[in-house]
């Protein structure tokens, strides 16, 4: 039985709102209430402080990779904090086994003075590498940048792309135990970003354990097998990501559906054959898909787009109404559309998901917009793999 | 990362013991000071040799405004006594100076990257040695030419000067830790420096003030730079009571500043 590699257990962390003191009047008395209390004693909440965590306990094995999501304000950043040490918890522990290293805030270190070779050495250094490492590892960083020509000039003469990759490209070669990531890879231009995606697949191959933070779904998805969901500082969901994402999405759904105030809206879609409502289809079947909104003021010129992505939402397919040869949709107020397609189930095996648009067709203008309105599964077929059924034929095969 | 250290011995036996292990974090950052702080400028480097120059230059026009108005006449040796002095005692300001904005300014830092943040203070004030050794060779190379000569008390100068650089690092943490709570600290420093001049044996010896001369030397600076002007110039025994005050001062002093930064520093990044 191996060691975990990174253990969270019961952890909180309180924040104040507002000024740390707003006086020294304030303050005078703070001081000594923690001098005469300690530290120890904050279970209470008095009327500014907050909860940003809550009572989260996780634990990741040796070569796991880990994602964890939730919205704006759900406490991921604080979580990351906690886990690379820039804040302590107010309670519980966390235990890491060996090297941490973050590709956070990846360009922090950068001196804007120093060029580009210095500040090589600066940010290693400041990541947790030792000289040594650095100096090692220098020619793979400066290959993996691609800024062999500016590598003496001052980083303060970079463009914000070229700082950022150097930035990313020092803290891709620390080498760490756990390895925690939050959205950097939004960095640079398209090749550069696939290079990261590739490095971190070969991170995670090498056997380094990943904490993925984000709330890009699909990059959790397609690299992590086994997720958090933090709501309001607290766990929602530890398991499989689909199931997370789900949960996710469902709880989307949920406010979603608590927010219903405007002018117009989506209000149902629903996924059927021609006996009534089903999620479950198989290959070459028909799926009648329903789509209905209500109006309460006036909206011309509209148009009824639906998608379906794949469970890591990648776009598979869209077709909408103006396309399929439909007049202008208008509403008056008061009055509800109902539309339904009908589909050939041509898809592999998998889940996929429906995300419904409502929009003025000229302008694109989009008047409501449910991502994941509707989930659907397709039944395993045994000569199909993939996200699509090309309709195999085999014509031939021989041995000459 | 251990368990949260529970007592504050052990908090601060941790954080040295971290310090220990990125000690190339420690060698890299004070670099990157002394590196910075002469990029962009025609003279570069010649700034590391003239800034002290200047200092003890200054020192050198003020003490013999003190003979002229005082008419007593201008030894050499006084001269070469204010030029030992002003040059740790420039040392001693910068050191204290950036050490005290040093977790301040690298405050992005603080908040996004984690390391030990021992190595901001004790980082700025190390890069104030460059300037101070290259002051110290050309003062070595002005007293040869002065023929003042040599005794075994000089031996008593590496004790000195490690006393001095302890001392204005303790401070310097201690005052990082201080003004990135409260900014009032930095500018507590900032007057405190400017007018620790007067209340410092810089430009005039303690035995100036006569009875009161012990004024002077509870300042734990004075006994230390008295001791170096007696040991180089005069050639004298430092006076050990108020040595072993200052070296005493100093041990307190670092023990406090190491376990009181290490007590503040969990809370370094939701503060600053």
């Amino acid at each position: 039985m191996s060691e975990l590699a990174l253990q969270v257990e019961g952890v909180s962390k309180k924040f104040r709102r507002g000024e740390l003191f707003d006086s020294l009047r304030d303050l005078i008395p703070a001081a000594a209430r923690r001098l005469l209390r300690g530290r120890r004693d904050d279970e209470k909440l008095d009327a500014r402080e907050f909860w940003a965590l809550r009572d989260v306990s996780f634990s990741l094995e040796p070569g796991e990779a880990f994602g964890i999501i939730g919205g704006n304000g759900a406490g991921k950043s604080t979580m990351l904090k906690l886990l690379t040490g820039i804040m302590r918890p107010t309670h519980g522990s966390i235990r890491v086994a060996g090297r941490l290293s973050a590709l956070i805030e990846v360009s922090a270190g950068f001196h804007p003075d120093l060029t580009g070779r210095e500040n090589i050495f600066l940010n290693g250094a400041i990541l947790g590498m030792t000289r040594q490492e650095i100096l090692q590892r220098f020619d793979a960083i400066v290959a993996f940048s691609g800024l062999e020509e500016f590598i003496d000039t001052p980083v303060k003469r970079y463009s914000s792309g070229m700082f950022a990759r150097l930035g990313f490209s020092v803290a891709a070669h620390v080498d760490p135990d756990v390895l925690l990531v939050d959205e950097v890879l939004s960095v640079g231009d398209y090749l550069f970003q696939q290079k990261c995606i590739e490095r971190m697949r070969t991170v995670i191959a090498n056997g380094a354990t990943v904490v993925f933070v984000s709330h890009n779904l699909r990059e959790v998805a397609t690299l992590c097998r086994r997720s958090l969901l933090l709501e309001r500082g607290q766990v929602q969901k530890i398991g499989p990501t689909s199931d997370v994402i789900q949960l996710y999405l469902d709880r989307a759904q949920q406010k979603r559906n608590l927010e219903r105030d405007r002018d117009i809206a989506i209000t149902h879609v629903t996924t059927h054959d021609s006996s009534g409502p089903r999620t479950e289809f198989e290959l070459d079947g028909k799926m009648y898909l329903t789509v209905e909104a209500e109006a309460r003021t006036r909206h011309e010129d509209m148009s009824v787009l639906i998608q379906i992505v794949d469970q890591h939402h990648y776009p598979v397919f869209d077709t909408c109404t103006q396309r399929l040869g439909a007049e202008p949709i208008t509403l008056e107020a008061g009055q509800t559309l109902r539309c339904t397609f009908e589909l050939d189930v041509t898809l592999a095996q998998g889940t996929f998901h429906v995300n419904a648009f409502l929009h003025r067709y000229i302008t694109n203008r989009p008047y409501d917009t449910w991502n994941v309105a509707a989930t659907f599964f397709v039944a395993p077929t045994p000569d199909v793999r993939g996200v699509v059924s090309l309709h195999p034929r085999l014509m031939s095969c021989e041995v000459t | 990362m251990k368990p949260l250290p529970s007592s504050s011995i052990q908090a601060m036996v941790h954080s040295l013991r971290e310090l220990f292990a990125r000690r190339d974090l420690l060698y890299i950052l004070t670099w990157r000071e002394i590196k910075v702080r002469y990029k962009q400028s025609v003279m570069g480097m010649l700034w590391a040799v003239l800034m002290p120059l200047i200092i003890v230059c200054s020192g050198l026009v003020v003490r013999y405004a003190f003979s002229q108005v005082s008419g007593k006449p201008l030894e050499l040796s006084d001269l070469a006594s204010v030029a030992v002095k002003s040059a740790p005692w420039a040392f001693f300001v910068a050191a204290l100076r950036f050490g005290t904005s040093s977790l301040v300014s690298n405050s992005n830092l603080v908040t996004k990257v984690y390391m030990p943040r021992l190595a901001f203070p004790i980082s700025a004030a190390l890069a104030q040695l460059l300037d101070f050794a290259i002051a110290s060779v050309v003062i070595g190379v002005i007293l040869v030419l002065a023929h003042t000569g040599l005794s075994l008390h000089i031996l008593w100068v590496p004790a000195l000067i490690a006393c001095l650089i302890l001392m204005a690092t303790a401070f310097a943490v201690i005052f990082s830790a201080g003004s990135l709570f409260l900014r009032d600290v930095k500018y507590l420093v900032d007057v405190f420096l400017t007018f620790a001049i007067f209340f410092t044996p810089v430009f005039y010896d303690s035995s100036l003030f006569g009875h009161w001369a012990p004024l002077v030397l509870v300042n734990p600076v004075s006994p230390l730079l008295e001791a170096l002007s007696a040991t180089v110039i005069h050639h004298q025994a430092p006076s050990l009571p108020w040595l072993a005050y200052s070296f005493g001062f100093t041990g307190l002093l670092c023990f406090v500043s190491l376990v009181l930064f290490a007590r503040l520093e969990p809370l370094f990044a939701e503060s600053v």
